[in-house]
């Protein structure tokens, strides 16, 4: 069979990578027709529900459940004392912590879980909640850290031996007994030396403020415990299914085989959706205790307040240079609050995270990192939202730190920043803290943006502001932020990534079809970052097969390989790369049938596009479609029938995506409200597999980062109360107050990965908070400003400007 | 079941009559009792506008409205726009532009940008900025989801010129 078609034509009909193909999710979601946890209905089934402790430290003396199961329409009330003889009233984290399921005698935060009720439909169980009476003893509360380590208050007694010493925790030794850990990397003594000893010196303090990914959809799960056939079905907003499924079963003692685990579409993750909360473990209790299906969903007050906080670092930094400019060392000292359980979604070697990756992209030959760790009466999370573990908070403050050395010695900071760039020539670089680079060109995608937003031109603009806001001839200032961030993601190599000790590859797995159209189940799991697209355009240029005809399936531990999931930006350096691995397993069976049905020897076979071709006589070809079905129907002899692969990846490295990114904003000082006039935006993710859905993960990125810049906080009282459970008090950002991006790239592809690409979800965050916060602070530079702590909001930016005395 | 009241709603062109505690939420009646799970529940505060409904020719949030409060009204959800042979403008036009990620928001940002169109066939971007305000979408940053709504807006009109 000849066909007309032309070589491009076969190209474009694949949809494969590096085209925007439109989204086969779409067509479901905009017809309502997703289906998230809360759409699931089963026969029988009940609705779990909290109450919740209003105290951030207190005893509890007793719980009377008698009125509460009067109700009629409750079936059970559960507390850790029924817990407790299936050993699940307390359950580990996986920072190698344990934290209590339901308060195991005392409440160590507002909007603990006490105890679960379990009822016929949600108001009755919401009314059986307020007819639970909790009798408390209020104890001291702590909520800032530095005082957490002074205080005589012991918040975590089970850390505490008989004797009042102070055993070890997962991570060493611990200074006081709300002491969790201490981390360092680097040399100390070294650093000290050069710092001490430096032409220049720049110290700052910096709060990272606590925050909370808040995706639009909370956290939930339905628990269906099938008595007859000892079978658990669970289905729930997991980022990392398979890891769920295998702490359920050590949890539970039901072995691993009689556990499914469904991640059904999800609305929205963030980070929010890797840790295993409470509602998870009592809504499996109650559906074994029951018998039947048990749904729990939080509401959006519950899901502030009490699953997944992100960031909280107090952040002390000192940074050295020559007079002109060059970098000499970076000492950094991290005050980490980690709330009432440590329960940060790290992987294990790491519990600061990759927080190491503090020297940003810049050559610095020295450098200290040192973190502790600190109980305090708040809610425990420190997720990674929306970022690898502890990049942002790393990305920000190396990117402050060379605002505030640009400051000091009264250079530019776009000029101090290329002065100090890892040259291209450098990688693979070994940074002071460790971690090696593996490729990167920063100066290109510096001077490319620069270029793009005419830097001089707008500095100069901002000179005659500033003389025109003295003459009194505008109220309003002007701000350009500035970042060159790199972020490290695709954890990672299981040599020394593992989450409760599971090793974090990923996996893919293809069956081709007999007609030629296939589906391929991978170990991750998307929560709007359009896997079902995109993964089939890696296959697609990877097999020849068209991504029309290529179903992605994940989610379900049932039928998906086991993988690690999606988080940290992971999907595409790990699971990517192990699709494009099965992807050339199935190419290298595929030219064997094809050598034979042309009769020639394998080695005079070629791939091309979606075919096999003899070597030099490109009309002498088969199609992948043929070959599939020569694969199912013809006995080939010494090939088994069928043409199917599978692929574990174990990743050699991490990736280094790159990005540089400029905010122009105007600012008035009279109402503290920031206008952004542009945001230019230039990644570097490596190869480039959908550029739409690229441009969407950075247009969501940016404003999430927006958000956390300028005005979404996790604040607290001294009494412990959480400030900001609704979204009256918690910011995210609307339609109105979002502006239009500018996206722009360069493409340095990954050398160690399969088709080299790197990651991008998470870097406009990682990226766009710092570039945010400069402007704000770059605006208030030329009137005395050196570093105000972030939220900026309106009314801490009026502060800063009043404080410059700008108001007088 | 005793504090229950006969309720009566028109949902996307038909009839429903069900039994209900007046204090039950509209889109928990819409969700659970009708099984019509399109719009979604993202704070039941009003600030997300995940359960955003038509009713009465209104956008309403439809986490703050009791079913007793919507007792014989007309109500159209996501459902209700445009069906698998036939999507409406604005479906293809999101799907088009990329103007969604997660979905979560979809069908109430779909939901109300039809009516935005219905009240203004001719917004300008910040027209549709100022009308989206009430629907928040934590995945898109919204930039896809003004293109989605302006390409709609002149996809509809060119469609009613060429029938005129
Ligand atoms: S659920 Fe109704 S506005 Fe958020
Ligand atoms: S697409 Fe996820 S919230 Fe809008």
């Amino acid at each position: 069979m000849k066909d007309e078609i032309t070589r491009e034509e076969r190209v474009a009909g694949l949809k494969g990578m590096g085209c925007s193909r439109k989204r086969v999710e779409d067509a479901r979601f905009t017809q309502g027709k997703g289906n998230y946890v809360d759409d699931i209905k089963l026969p029988g089934m009940l609705h779990g529900d909290f109450v919740r402790s209003p105290y951030a430290h207190a005893r509890i003396k007793s719980i009377n459940i008698d009125a509460a199961m009067a109700l009629p329409g409750v079936t059970a009330v559960l507390t850790a004392k029924d817990l407790e003889p299936l050993g699940l009233h307390w359950m580990p984290t996986l920072a190698g912590d344990k934290q209590m399921v339901l308060a195991d005698g005392k409440v160590l935060f507002q909007g603990q879980e006490v105890a679960f009720v379990v009822a016929s439909d949600r108001y009755v169980a919401a009314d059986a909640v307020e007819l639970i009476e909790v009798d408390y003893e209020e104890l001291d509360v702590l909520v800032d850290p530095f005082k957490s380590l002074q205080s005589d208050v012991v918040l975590r007694e089970d850390l505490v031996a008989e004797d009042g010493s102070i055993p070890n925790g997962a991570h060493g030794p611990r200074k006081h007994h709300n002491h969790i850990f201490t981390w360092e990397a680097g040399e100390e003594e070294a650093t000290n030396q050069v710092i001490d000893n430096a032409e220049v010196v720049a110290t700052e303090e910096m709060y990272y403020h606590r925050t909370h990914p808040c995706p639009l959809e909370t956290c939930g799960s339905v628990a269906s415990m099938d008595k007859v056939n000892g079978k658990l079905t669970l289905w729930g907003t997991f980022q990392a299914p398979h890891v769920v499924r295998t702490v359920a079963s050590l949890l539970s003692g039901i072995e691993e085989h009689n556990i499914r685990v469904v991640s059904p579409d999800i609305g929205g993750g963030f980070g929010n959706k890797v840790g295993v909360y409470p509602g998870y473990v009592c809504s499996i209790v109650a559906s074994i205790v029951t018998g039947v299906p048990v749904k729990w969903v939080e509401d959006r007050m519950e899901n502030l307040m009490s699953t997944a906080f992100a960031r909280d670092y107090w952040m002390k930094g000192k940074i050295s240079a020559t007079k002109d400019g060059k970098i000499t060392g970076l000492h950094c000292h991290v005050t980490a609050d980690h709330g009432a359980f440590d329960a940060c979604a790290d992987p294990t070697k790491f519990p600061a995270g990759f927080m190491n990756i503090c020297t940003g992209s810049y050559d610095i030959p020295v450098a200290y990192l040192g973190v502790d760790g600190v109980y305090t009466n708040k809610a425990p999370g420190g997720v990674s939202y929306r970022c690898s573990f502890r990049v942002t908070e790393a990305v920000y403050f190396i990117e402050r730190m060379i605002e505030v050395l640009a400051i000091e010695l009264n250079m530019d900071p776009a000029e101090l920043r290329s002065i100090n760039f890892i040259k291209k020539e450098q990688f693979p670089y070994t940074a002071a803290l460790g971690w090696e680079y593996d490729s990167g060109d920063y100066q290109t995608a510096w001077d490319k943006a620069l270029l793009a937003v005419d830097y001089k031109g707008l500095r100069a603009e901002q000179v005659e502001r500033v003389e025109a806001f003295k003459r009194g001839e505008t109220r309003k200032v002007m701000g350009i932020g500035l970042s060159f961030f790199t972020e490290i993601v695709g954890a990672g190599p299981v040599k020394n990534c593992d989450i409760l000790g599971m090793g974090m590859f990923d996996s893919c797995e293809i069956r081709i079809h007999p007609t030629g159209s296939a589906v391929a189940r991978l170990g991750t799991i998307s929560q709007g970052q359009g896997h079902a697209t995109t993964f089939a355009q890696i296959l697609a240029t990877e097999i020849g097969l068209s991504a029309e005809s290529i179903t992605i399936e994940e989610g379900d531990t049932d039928t998906a390989p086991y993988g690690l999931g999606t988080y940290g930006s992971r999907s595409t350096p790990v699971a990517g790369a192990a699709a494009a691995m099965a992807g050339r397993k199935i190419r290298a069976k595929a030219q064997m049938i094809a050598a034979y049905l042309l009769e020639v020897h394998d080695n005079d076979v070629e791939f091309d596009v979606d075919r096999f071709v003899v070597k030099g006589s490109p009309e002498q070809f088969k199609t992948m479609k043929e070959i599939a079905y020569a694969a199912y129907n013809q006995a080939i002899p010494g090939l088994e029938p069928g043409l199917e692969a599978v692929s574990y990846y174990d990743p050699p490295n991490m990736t280094y995506p790159f990005g540089a990114y400029v905010c122009v904003m105007d600012i008035d000082v009279d109402t503290g409200v920031p206008e952004i006039r542009r945001f230019y935006a230039l990644d570097d993710c490596g190869t480039r597999i959908n550029p739409m859905v690229i441009e969407g993960q950075i247009h969501g990125g940016l404003t999430e980062a927006l958000a956390v810049a300028l005005g979404q906080e996790i604040a607290y009282d001294d009494m412990g109360n959480c400030k900001t459970g609704t979204l009256m008090d918690f910011f995210l950002p609307t339609a109105w107050e979002v502006p239009n991006y500018e996206t722009d790239f360069t493409v340095t592809p990954s050398p160690h990965h399969p088709i080299g690409a790197k990651g991008v979800g998470e870097s406009p965050h990682v990226g766009g908070v710092p570039c945010f916060s400069n402007a704000v602070q770059d605006a208030f530079r030329p009137f005395g400003n050196r570093h105000t702590n972030m939220p900026h909001d309106h009314w801490r930016i009026w502060q800063t400007a009043n404080n410059l005395g700008m108001h007088d | 079941m005793s504090n229950t009241m006969h309720v009566k709603l028109n949902v996307n062109g038909e009839d429903h009559e069900f039994l209900a505690e007046p204090r039950e939420l509209l889109i928990y009646a819409l969700r659970e009792k009708l099984n019509l799970t399109g719009s979604h529940v993202g704070c039941e505060t009003s600030h997300c506008g995940a359960c955003t409904v038509t009713m009465n020719g209104k956008s309403v949030k439809s986490c703050t409205v009791f079913v007793a409060q919507a007792n014989g009204a007309e109500v159209t959800t996501v459902e209700g726009l445009g069906n698998p042979d036939a999507l409406h403008v604005l479906q293809e036009s999101f799907k088009e532009h990329h103007g969604l990620q997660c979905g979560y928001c979809t069908p109430g940002m779909i939901t109300r940008a039809a009516k935005l169109l219905e009240e203004n066939p001719n917004p300008t971007e910040e027209d549709i900025r100022f009308g989206i305000a009430g629907n928040i979408c934590r995945c898109t940053g919204y930039q896809n989801i003004v293109k989605s709504i302006l390409s709609a807006a002149s996809d509809m009109n060119a469609a009613k010129e060429a029938a005129q």
